[in-house]
């Protein structure tokens, strides 16, 4: 007794007209996205020294690590890779952001490193498992959205490349997270060297087929500075950064610098490193993409792979038991059935009704 | 002390930075306690562009007996030929014989923002001589949308946007009266108020004067408490003190008594949208007149989001947790699966399964 009509496109002229006032909407959706606020969450991963908290606290102007002791090398010898998280709130125009930053001391510091990874893959995996199970929940007013939403990984300077550690913990993490190469501690490259190692660092990637994070392709009707600014950013990756807590004065101002008997590294100029580059891309422009490709990619990803491997345990469970495949639930009325059949044939209530039963047992 | 000397234009200062490393005890960061800013407010522009392209949706059903003026209206809501009266071919004013759905969808724009508005009409709702269970096809409806929606969403392999085609609004035409809620409409709201927003209307209000219509609405409040009906905007979902302020001021003036036109007269040399008589002209968005502004601007200019809102988190989500109660009590109370050798299998299930299914009943009752 249903039937879907005309489906027209109209545009209504408001010339001589008054208009409606649906533009409002983006601003209803405004309005509670701000009462509500953001959340992020960041990891950063890379040896130890190559400057990842000095640039975290550059890139968000946190002071996070105030009190952190640093190891020494006998401490070291027994350290294994943690997962460290510290939680900023962050206010700025009336906008919150509750920013994670989830920190991998110990990553690539064993002389050891085999697999050094595990702790951080399997800590990505707690994040999307976790909010699997509320999302699959009863109650799900208010789920604490945990997953991490991109992972900064540091190359250090000094080598001729990728080297086999950032290979193996690129590929192991490729399908989990959004991953941003970065060069660390560019202040020890010449402009040439910069960019030799960036043009090999980007051969390497493509040739050992990690994926990592692409900017999204810009739309034809956006305008041409928009463009041009989307094609330097995506010129320009992997970005070289350098980071600063200290302030110096440079050329009459107040920075965020370095200062070296041969000059002033500034950080925050575009000529010296790509850190505005980063930060803009990161906050300014796609930190609501990066969360999007998390939750519809990755994410999405996970829970598939978790349903198919519950759905192929559940039925050799029941096999060992009774010879016969799972027979579906007997469905509440003829007139729901038949609107299901309508859909995807009886495969789709059985997948249906063996995705419920396998959500019971996940409890 | 070596490096003062060297130079003395660059001073290298020790700057604790302002801010805090742990957010539990302490506060928040101003942005104006920062050396320079992060720039986070741009995130709301990238939501902003996001959604712009996306575009939105919008479902609204029209309940009511035939000639109360639902298509009208919805026409003038929205400005275009929305309803389904204007894009059927061969329309026939008469009355169907049952109760049918019916929805038309149409994309609208206005100042680039994308729409698809979908109009469902529910012909045949209160014109029989027996109406008894008109409201169950409605019903049925309602819970269908949800019903698709909860598959796309537990389905293995999700699309990134669920097509949302459920009722958001529906919008329930009471006839001016004057007196008090008919048996209809109580048994209607009742049971559609459980599981939808409903916001009814007076419907062809330029037959009451301003004090018939006050006290109309009064009795109308009246009854609707007296019964436990909830329209929209309904007190348990204020989400703040800010939102119950405005929603109060609403709740105050429901039902509105609206007219609808889509015809233009001349009232002091500007078109007006209205209805010419012999003794005046009703000037539709003239809240002299009548209060049709004050629905459009409540459906559309600044709770269309909020009415997506409710329905999406309470509505939808009511309804989730009953059909996932649902299959567990039906999966666990099992068809029998039937042997090989014709016989049926033991009716006790492995205690794995029925414990699971206490913890997740308790769970239940725990969050209702």
């Amino acid at each position: 007794y249903l039937k879907d009509l005309n489906y027209t496109i109209l545009t209504c002229d408001f010339q001589d007209k008054q208009y409606v006032g649906f533009a409002t909407l983006p601003n209803q959706v405004h309005r509670k996205s701000v009462k509500k606020g953001f959340d992020f969450t960041l990891m950063v991963a890379g040896e130890s020294g190559l400057g990842k908290s000095t640039l975290v606290n550059s890139l968000f102007l946190t002071d996070l690590y105030k009190d952190r002791k640093l190891l020494n090398a006998e401490e070291r010898i027994n350290q294994t890779v943690e997962i460290t998280k510290h939680t900023v709130d962050i206010e700025e125009k009336g906008v919150k952001l509750k920013l994670t930053i989830v920190d991998t001391p110990g990553f690539g510091d064993a002389v050891n490193n085999n697999e050094c990874w595990r702790p951080i893959t399997d800590y990505i995996d707690q994040q999307f498992e976790q909010y699997f199970r509320d999302e699959s929940g009863l109650n799900r007013k208010n789920i604490l959205d945990n997953r991490v939403h991109c992972c900064l990984y540091f190359i250090p300077p000094f080598g001729h490349g990728l080297r086999p550690v950032d290979v193996e913990f690129m590929k192991a993490l490729h399908e989990k997270v959004n991953i941003i190469p970065l060069i660390s501690k560019a202040d020890c490259l010449t402009p040439n060297e910069v960019k030799k190692l960036k043009d090999r660092v980007r051969d390497e990637i493509e040739r050992f087929g990690i994926k990592v994070y692409q900017f999204p392709e810009c739309d034809s009707d956006e305008e041409e500075e928009f463009k041009q600014m989307d094609k330097e950013l995506k010129e320009c990756t992997p970005f070289a950064v350098i980071g600063s807590n200290t302030v110096v004065e440079a050329r009459g101002q107040r920075v965020r610098g370095r200062l070296y008997p041969w000059g002033i590294v500034e950080v925050e100029n575009q000529s010296h490193c790509d850190f505005v580059k980063l930060r803009n891309m990161l906050i300014r422009s796609h930190m609501h993409d990066l969360k999007d490709v998390t939750c519809d990619v990755h994410y999405e990803n996970y829970r598939a792979h978790c349903i198919q491997e519950m759905t192929s345990k559940l039925a050799q469970d029941n096999r060992t038991d009774s010879p016969l495949p799972l027979l579906p639930l007997p469905t509440p009325d003829v007139e729901t059935e038949r609107l299901i059949k309508m859909k995807d044939e009886e495969m789709c209530a059985i997948d249906f009704y063996i995705v419920i039963r396998t959500l019971v047992l996940f409890y | 002390m070596e490096e003062r000397e060297v130079e003395e234009r660059v001073v290298e200062i020790e700057h604790p930075l302002p801010c805090l490393s742990e957010s539990d005890t302490q506060g928040i960061i101003k942005g104006r306690d920062l050396f320079g800013y992060v720039g986070i407010e741009a995130v709301l522009d990238q939501m902003r562009r996001k959604t712009m392209k996306a575009g939105f949706e919008f479902n609204i059903m029209v309940v009511g007996q035939s000639g109360l003026g639902k298509s009208t209206l919805v026409n003038t809501l929205f400005k275009s030929k929305v309803s389904r009266k204007s894009c059927t071919p061969n329309y026939e004013e008469k009355i169907s014989k049952t109760v049918h759905l019916q929805s038309v969808s149409h994309v609208i724009e206005e100042k680039g923002v994308k729409m698809k508005l979908t109009v469902i009409d529910t012909p045949g709702f209160g014109d029989q001589i027996n109406n008894e269970n008109c409201w169950e096809p409605i019903v049925k409806y309602v819970n269908e949308q949800y019903e698709k929606y909860l598959k796309e969403e537990l389905n293995v392999n999700r699309k990134r946007r669920i097509p949302d085609t459920r009722v958001h609004c529906c919008v329930y035409f009471l006839p001016a009266t004057g007196h008090w809620l008919r048996p209809i409409d109580v048994e209607f709201m009742r049971r559609l108020g459980k599981i939808v927003s409903i916001v009814p209307v007076i419907a062809k209000a330029d037959t009451l004067t301003l004090e018939e219509r006050l006290e109309f609405k009064q009795r109308i409040r009246q009854d609707l408490q007296a019964n436990g009906i909830r329209v929209y905007p309904q007190k348990e979902y204020d989400e703040d003190a800010e939102d119950r302020i405005l929603n109060d001021k609403i709740r105050e003036n429901i039902p509105f008594a609206v007219v609808g036109t889509d015809k233009e007269h001349q009232v002091n040399g500007n078109k007006v949208l209205g209805r010419k008589t012999k003794w005046g002209i009703i000037e539709v968005e003239n809240v002299a007149h009548c209060e049709f502004a004050h629905l459009r601007d409540l459906l559309i200019r600044s709770h269309l989001q909020d009415l997506k809102d409710v329905t999406h988190n309470i509505h939808y989500e009511a309804y989730r947790v009953k059909r996932l109660n649902e299959s567990n009590a039906n999966g666990l109370a099992l068809s029998p699966l039937i042997l090989e050798n014709g016989t049926l299998e033991k009716s006790d299930r492995k205690p794995i399964l029925t414990d699971v299914c206490r913890t997740v009943t308790g769970q239940a009752y725990g969050c209702m």
